[in-house]
């Protein structure tokens, strides 16, 4: 695999972790971390949130000091005292959040801070034909004049790629790179790993989606509470085994049983289309107790297709039933009378108020209940709050800032506001992502009890395993077009990435 | 630095007492800083000055800031929602030569209350305007309320071509100079009930926690079902009625209307809100907070007064305190 003739023991140029340990105040969030990573090989560090990847990033990529431990880059002692010395060195991060000036071209952004001069100016055809050559290397077919901000997520994470290539940056750091990723993204970014591996290039790859692993990784580093609990010399270890270790603990059912759902049809959609096209002539119903799962590449019109049953965005024909009543979709308010509600897939922009305690953003919403009079009392709120707390197991008090708890918490904290109205119809859009693996099996609990206490839940992901475990029926979306419905006994990984794909 | 450590130390000192405690540190809830700030300033300036901490004075003080007072009232909605309203100054000019062309015997001759009435209508519908200008118009509330302002001064000045209409009844002038129970004239009262009602509206109505969660983001608010288009039309009507309330009283309390009256007033009033620590990102801020940066303000130029430091350097002091103000909330919030 390795391009490496002294594979194994013997010294290598690449990088050598030993040691690190990092304390904030009493946390210990790194203890005697150490791995290596081979040039030409791609490092998959895994490990739930707050495992300590990050730190551990944040120290090679030069934005963090350990307080302890050495690191060894190419045969030299390694310590980057600023991200800008780290990129000097060789070693650059593309994090999570692209860090990339929309309103500017990609070869600008590919060569910000250092722009290309002549004679006191920007010699905009050197730097336009250099940036060129760099997307080529990736593969990418864009103009270099183009702005950033038209381009796709997919192709801004390249623009990133090849300015860290501009660098000479012979590590890369990959920090959940497919988070926002599709199917066909994906595969081309894995693409170009293995070719610029090829060329000697080593990657610390992070990421959530165990099962991508096997694919584009050589080597698996799994992390908890700070330490490193296992090193895997192959990356075709099974994912149940991953997420027992990072875990800490057998992982027995992953998915709750599914009760069998009810007669009563709630929600009925019919030939439901949006203005721009994003879903066209979209029929399905869900039944009391059921669950609809939502499957289909990033782009394919599922999230357009909810948001917009919740009232959150406009459609241009077809229509809704709830409980066999038409519900007349002029925005959220409406759609929440009638019994609709939406778990929305940006939980932090568009869930929660991050500066608001659990008990305001559990009264939003709910005024009706909690202010029947349009007065709100502290202490009604805490009493409500406490109910929905409880209901669902947050981990947190009324008063508590949003903003300090977990993903998975906020995440509850956003079920409970709907829970209690009750609603007839539940929609949850990607209602794991960026949450703990160990934490999701506690949200897929969630979901399974909504749809046992009556409720028609419809839950969007991107997770084909999360679909497939959790859904009574799946419907499968291609570029807005509805491909198909495969009962629970039919949807198999093969048989909705064929229709989604189709 | 030393004002926001004991902030915390009394906070932390009021979660530990009963109820009593607890209500009242929610009413004050994020503005302990700017109420330390104006106990030390009252107390430097008692102890510097003979005059300061006289009842004569102090009713000085919040005859004052009546106008500013009143017009923050509003500004703290608008903010709240993440909003800001440049156009409260020229509104208040605006107003106040409505009612001076409506009421006056020189002009339309209609009596006081149908000039205060149509003063507080067009107010009302500038501030309309602004709102529909973000909600539907999608500008950003900077650039709508700044055409806002220019529109509503040039309004004001056409009414009269420029001039101003001076000589109102007395009972109207009287309003702001005669003080009853000895103390209490009706403008400052209406300060203080408009402060109360809202106060109590941003607290304990569902309508005025929901601005909250608009300011937080508008985003989750809609989604929750929170009406956030039609509430920022009536917060920023609310504010253009408050502003055209304010160039009332600001009427009665020089017995004439000028159409250049209010310039530079809403730079003004944005110091205060901020100065009460509501966050111009929208989603913090309270009346009680409010009030407190609008006593800041009163009290600074007052006492800057008593001991004659030219009104050059007030303006150079009040920058430093708005800018140090906002920088000891921030560090706070960082330390936190």
């Amino acid at each position: 695999m390795s391009p490496d003739p002294h594979h194994g023991e013997s010294p290598h140029n690449g990088l050598f972790v030993s040691g690190l340990c990092k304390s904030y105040g009493p946390v210990q969030v790194l203890a005697d971390a150490s791995f290596e990573v081979r040039p030409g090989e791609v490092v998959a560090l895994l490990g739930e949130n707050g495992a300590g990847k990050s730190t551990v990033s944040n120290i090679i990529a030069g934005s963090t000091k350990p307080d302890a431990g050495t690191i060894t880059w190419r045969g030299k002692p390694y310590s980057p005292a600023s991200p800008a010395a780290a990129i000097d060195a060789g070693v650059g991060m593309i994090h999570q959040e692209l860090k990339l000036l929309p309103d500017l071209s990609v070869a600008e952004n590919v060569y910000v801070g250092r722009l290309p001069m002549r004679g006191g100016r920007i010699d905009r055809a050197a730097m336009n034909a250099q940036a060129s050559a760099q997307l080529r290397r990736l593969g990418l077919d864009v103009s270099p004049e183009r702005k950033v901000r038209t381009l796709r997520i997919a192709a801004q994470q390249q623009v990133e790629i090849a300015k860290a290539l501009t660098l000479n940056a012979e590590l890369l750091i990959l920090d959940e790179p497919t988070a926002a990723l599709g199917g066909e993204e994906t595969e081309l970014l894995f693409k170009q790993i293995r070719k610029l591996k090829v060329e000697g290039m080593s990657f610390i790859y992070i990421s959530h989606r165990l099962d991508e692993i096997a694919a584009i990784a050589d080597r698996v580093v799994v992390m908890r509470d700070g330490r490193i609990v296992a090193r895997h010399e192959r990356a075709d270890v099974p994912v149940r085994a991953i997420v027992e270790q990072m875990v800490g603990r057998s992982v027995e059912r992953m998915f709750p049983q599914l009760s069998p759902p009810g007669d009563q049809t709630l929600l009925e959609v019919e030939n439901l289309s949006s203005p721009e096209k994003s879903f066209n002539k979209v029929s399905f119903s869900v039944r009391a107790g059921e669950i609809l799962g939502i499957a289909g590449l990033i782009g394919a019109g599922r999230t357009e297709l909810v948001r917009a049953i919740a009232g959150a965005d406009p459609i241009s024909s077809g229509s809704v039933r709830v409980a066999g009543k038409p519900v007349h979709l002029n925005g959220p308010a409406a759609a929440i009378k009638a019994g609709v509600v939406l778990v929305p897939e940006d939980r932090k922009a568009q869930g929660v108020v991050l500066d608001q305690t659990i008990g305001e953003n559990l009264a939003f919403g709910n005024f009706d209940h909690v202010a029947p009079k349009g007065w709100v009392f502290p202490k009604a709120v805490r009493k409500f709050a406490e109910a929905g707390i409880s209901r669902l197991g947050v981990k947190g008090k009324p008063n508590q800032a949003v903003s300090k708890l977990s993903g998975g918490n906020q995440q509850k904290v956003i079920i409970a506001k709907w829970v209690s109205r009750p609603p007839k119809v539940f929609i949850l859009d990607e209602p794991t992502r960026g949450i703990d693996v160990g934490a999701r099996a506690a949200i897929y609990d969630v979901i399974a009890d909504l749809a046992r206490s009556g409720m028609a839940v419809v839950v969007v992901s991107s997770d084909l395993e999360e679909v497939l475990g959790l859904s009574h029926r799946v419907l499968v979306l291609s570029r807005g077009r509805q491909r198909g419905i495969l009962d629970r006994s039919e949807a198999s990984n093969v048989a909705v990435m064929e229709l989604a794909t189709s | 630095m030393a004002v926001s450590n004991d902030a915390s130390d009394l906070k932390a000192g009021t979660g530990v007492q009963a109820a009593a405690g607890a209500k009242l540190s929610a009413l004050f809830a994020g503005t302990m800083g700017p109420l330390i700030g104006l106990v030390l300033l009252c107390l430097a300036l008692t102890l510097t000055t003979d005059t300061f901490l006289t009842v004569r004075n102090v009713l000085n003080v919040l005859d004052q800031i009546t106008v500013l007072g009143i017009m923050a009232i509003g500004m703290t909605l608008v903010i709240l929602i993440g909003g800001i309203d440049l156009s409260v100054g020229s509104v208040l000019a605006l107003a106040s030569m409505v009612m001076g062309f409506v009421a006056h015997p020189d002009y339309l001759n209609l009596g006081l209350p149908s000039g205060i009435a149509a003063a507080l209508v067009v107010a009302g519908l500038c501030g309309l305007v602004s709102g529909l200008l973000v909600t539907v118009t999608k500008l950003p509330p900077f650039i709508a309320t700044l055409a806002m302002m220019s529109v509503a001064r040039g309004l004001g000045n056409m009414i009269t071509d420029g001039s101003q209409i001076v000589g109102f009844p007395d009972w109207f002038t009287s309003l702001s100079i005669t003080r009853h129970f000895g103390f209490l004239s009706v403008t400052v009262g209406l300060m203080i009930v408009l402060a109360i009602i809202f106060a109590i509206f941003l607290n304990y109505r569902a309508t005025g926690r929901s601005l909250y969660a608009i300011g937080g983001s508008a985003e989750v608010a809609r989604l929750s079902g929170i009406p956030v288009k039609s509430l920022t039309n009536w917060v920023y009507a609310i504010c253009g009625v408050l502003a055209g309330l304010a160039g009332i009283v600001l009427a009665a309390r020089l017995d004439s209307v000028q159409p250049s009256s209010g310039l530079g007033y809403e730079l003004d009033t944005i110091a205060a809100v901020v100065i009460g620590g509501a966050s111009l990102s929208g989603g913090v801020g309270s009346i009680g907070g409010t009030v407190i940066g609008v006593l800041i303000i009163g009290v600074l130029r007052n006492g800057l007064n008593l001991l004659g430091v030219s009104p050059f350097i007030q303006q150079v002091v009040i920058g430093v305190v708005i800018a140090l103000a906002v920088a000891t909330d921030t560090w706070r919030r960082r330390a936190q």
